[in-house]
């Protein structure tokens, strides 16, 4: 008993130079995290709930006029009904595509690091450069259509308008809006490397005796692809749904560089929506209320995803 | 022994960490033009100006009066803090951030009207009134610009360009081999684009991928049907938007998009005027900064291109204007006077807008070196009605702008004009300011 406490004791005892060490080397990003993080957060909060609507300061409290606004607008109404077409999406195609290309792979070994190192690559590129190129490549009047004109297609790709299959949503038309078909093609092309590389790497770690158990007990290849191979890679597909998530719901640069807001906001996502609002009209508060209804979507994802991985450890 | 160095590499960075950090804050994009000066460096004083001038002709321009002042002025260097980006959006945020932080630019650069004079409202502008008396430039600067930054008799920026955006602009060999004149009304603009549509020539280009474009049309039709003094109070937000002239203005905005290029959402207007120089196109309706782009293209004035005000009963100059303002609490008030004295005279004027493309806001220098347009639009603007541009950021705050900017895109596809109208009248409260 005695021999415990002292051992416990010890352990408590503060200052050695290790625990100064990690102490030393986890306080400053602690603060700037604090600050320039959870700091920021807070005051973006504070900021949505007053007036301030020009470059001079108002802070007069209007409660949640701003949001209110927000989501009474045909723009932001456009802006949600496009998130969610899109995050959907772009989660499938990458997933099913980079997950698909893997097992191809996995299937024909010969040249595997090839083939996964020229899918990686359009992710090497910024989405500024991929925007500038997809928006000529779709472009209805040069482009591919040059091409599909041979056959006598010409649609109208991001110019396009119409809303699939459209109906009555608020101010707005519900259903995906078919110019966010080309975005959604340039932002999958970029991000399946990605997830790819991912699956490569997973396919790796699944252990050959479970390979080999279910062809010696006289399973098919594709039976050892759907009730082996595929349960195995489960928890890489979960972490790309939260990465691709993120990066769907924050998606700004490559909607900017290549269809802007789009007529009749058909491509304008909500960051869009922030950074014009914020830095063109400075309404700050009308901005800063953009940016928590985006926290707020990200957390009602993230959260759930924490407390399963606490639930883990 | 080990894990006392790593101890002190740790403190280190520690310590560097801010330098680091707040290090990297204050770097300004900083060109300044007094290299080679042989003034003693003790009796130099230091200004900054901080514009958004950062591209080709324009900075240009600015570093040419920046020289003319240094030659003049030996003892005074000026710094040009110019922030590139964003339309001017990023050079306006280091601005905001400067004038609140107490450490403002001797002199800045805003859009002349509103944008100018919001820092006039958290009093951070420093009357130029005393210039004006001093120097006469009341007599040679138009009320109109004067009056767009005046609040309470006091002026409180100089106007330094002028732009105009009701011009046509239009290819003249296309015009010339279909038998076609310029049009100056819009019924001859809609036969004339009738006739060119025949042709298989799309009438009139248009890039609205930024919607401001798209503004820029109705911003004339309204021109035409409301006349100078009619847009002017309409921007006042005192008057219905409802009216039988804006809704006859409508109409010929909405007629004129059957005449466009059908990509035009796809586009900006650089790339609408690439299609009046191959020809495909035949007339466009843009500021006259397309006239330094299609000078860029090899194209001669008058024998390539041609243009033309857009329609309007009386004779109306569409300003797109940038001003200069001087906040409070700049040191060395001497050196910035002279500054400010030097791009309100005739020489930095001069040297200013030859190379940015633009006209002198005075109408007393002597332009006959000018482009052959400039000079014909600098005989305009002592002619004209002069009339302040919405699309050009100088009639309403730039927040009404950006609001009409999103109702356009919305008019252009769903044709609803009384949505379009009932949301004008809404957004008329940006206009009186709450």
């Amino acid at each position: 008993m005695s021999n415990q406490r002292s051992a416990m004791g010890k352990r408590r005892k503060p200052l050695t130079t290790d625990t100064l060490f990690s102490l030393l080397i986890v306080v400053p990003s602690v603060v700037l995290v604090g600050i320039f993080v959870y700091g920021f957060i807070g005051w973006t909060g504070i900021v949505s709930l007053v007036k301030w609507n020009s470059v001079n300061p108002d802070f007069t409290f209007v409660g949640l006029r701003n949001y209110v606004s927000l989501f009474d607008s045909f723009r932001f109404q456009s802006d949600l009904r496009n998130m969610i077409f899109f995050s959907i999406l772009f989660i499938a195609g990458v997933i099913v595509l980079g997950q698909g290309i893997a097992l191809l792979l996995e299937a024909r070994i010969k040249g595997k690091w090839l083939f996964r190192n020229i899918f990686l690559f359009p992710m090497a590129m910024s989405f500024v450069v991929t925007g500038v190129v997809w928006r000529w490549l779709f472009n209805p009047q040069s482009g591919i259509n040059l091409f599909l004109s041979k056959f006598g297609i010409a649609p109208g790709w991001y110019t396009d308008i119409s809303i699939f299959p459209g109906w009555k949503w608020f101010k707005v038309e519900f259903g995906l809006p078919v110019a966010l078909i080309p975005v959604l093609v340039a932002a999958i092309w970029q991000m399946t490397g990605f997830s790819l590389a991912m699956y490569v790497a997973g396919l790796g770690n699944v252990p050959e005796e479970l390979k080999e158990a279910a062809s010696i007990d006289g399973a098919s290849k594709w039976k050892i692809m759907t009730k082996v191979l595929i349960p195995q890679l489960r928890p890489i597909t979960f972490g790309l749904v939260l990465i691709m998530f993120q990066i769907s719901l924050k998606i700004f640069d490559l909607v900017y560089t290549m269809t802007g807001s789009g007529p009749n906001f058909v491509t304008d996502m909500p960051a869009v929506y922030m950074y014009e609002t914020t830095f063109r009209n400075n309404y700050y508060a009308e901005g800063a209320a953009i940016s928590m209804i985006m926290l707020l979507i990200v957390m009602i994802f993230i959260i759930p995803y924490l407390s399963r991985q606490r639930g883990e450890d | 022994m080990k894990s006392i160095n790593k101890f002190n590499s740790i403190i280190g960075i520690v310590l560097l960490l801010p330098l680091v950090l707040f290090g990297c804050s204050s770097n300004t994009n900083s060109v300044s033009s007094n290299e080679g000066s042989g003034a003693d460096a003790s009796q130099q004083v230091e200004l900054d100006i901080l514009s958004w001038w950062t591209a080709g002709g324009e900075a240009d321009a600015l570093n040419a009066v920046l020289d003319g002042f240094h030659a003049a002025h030996p003892d005074i260097l000026v710094e040009n803090a110019a922030v590139a980006g964003g339309a001017g959006s990023n050079a306006q945020t280091v601005l905001a951030t400067r004038l609140a932080g107490g450490d403002p630019p001797a002199i800045f650069q805003a859009q002349g009207g509103p944008d100018l004079l919001r820092w006039q409202e958290s009093d951070s502008l420093e009357a130029l009134t005393g210039f004006y008396d001093e120097f006469g430039w009341k007599d040679v600067i138009p009320e109109t610009l004067l009056q767009m930054n005046t609040v309470d008799n006091e002026i409180y920026g100089l106007p330094i360009n002028v732009h105009r955006n009701n011009v046509i602009w239009y290819n003249k060999k296309v015009l010339d081999e279909n038998g076609l004149q310029p049009p100056t009304t819009y019924d001859e603009f809609f036969t004339t684009a009738e006739a060119l549509k025949a042709k298989g020539i799309t009438p009139l280009a248009l890039g609205d991928k930024n919607p401001r474009w798209a503004t820029l049309l109705l911003e004339t039709a309204l021109l035409d049907q409301l006349g100078a003094d009619g847009i002017a109070k309409l921007w006042t937000g005192d008057v219905d938007f409802d009216t039988p002239e804006v809704r006859a203005a409508i109409g010929i905005y909405q007629k004129m998009l059957t005449y466009t290029n059908e990509n035009h959402s796809a586009l900006d207007w650089q790339d609408a005027a690439e299609l009046i120089v191959s020809g495909d196109a035949a007339m466009m309706i843009m500021g006259d900064w397309a006239s330094g782009f299609f000078a860029s293209k090899n194209m001669e004035p008058n024998v390539d291109y041609g243009w033309i005000t857009t329609p309007s009963k009386e004779k109306i100059f569409n300003v797109v204007n940038d001003s200069m303002g001087m906040p409070k609490g700049v040191a060395n008030q001497e050196a910035v006077k002279k500054l400010v004295e030097y791009f309100g005279s005739v020489e930095g004027q001069k040297a200013f807008n030859k190379l940015k493309g633009s006209i002198p806001a005075r109408t007393d220098v002597d332009v006959s070196d000018y482009s052959l347009y400039s000079q014909s639009a600098a005989q305009d603007f002592k002619d004209s009605k002069i009339v302040l541009s919405l699309a050009g950021g100088s009639a309403t705050p730039a927040a009404f702008i950006n609001k009409f900017d999103e109702l356009i895109n919305m008019l252009t596809y769903q044709q609803d004009a009384d949505a379009f109208v009932q949301a004008l009248n809404e957004a008329k409260t940006i206009l009186k300011g709450n």
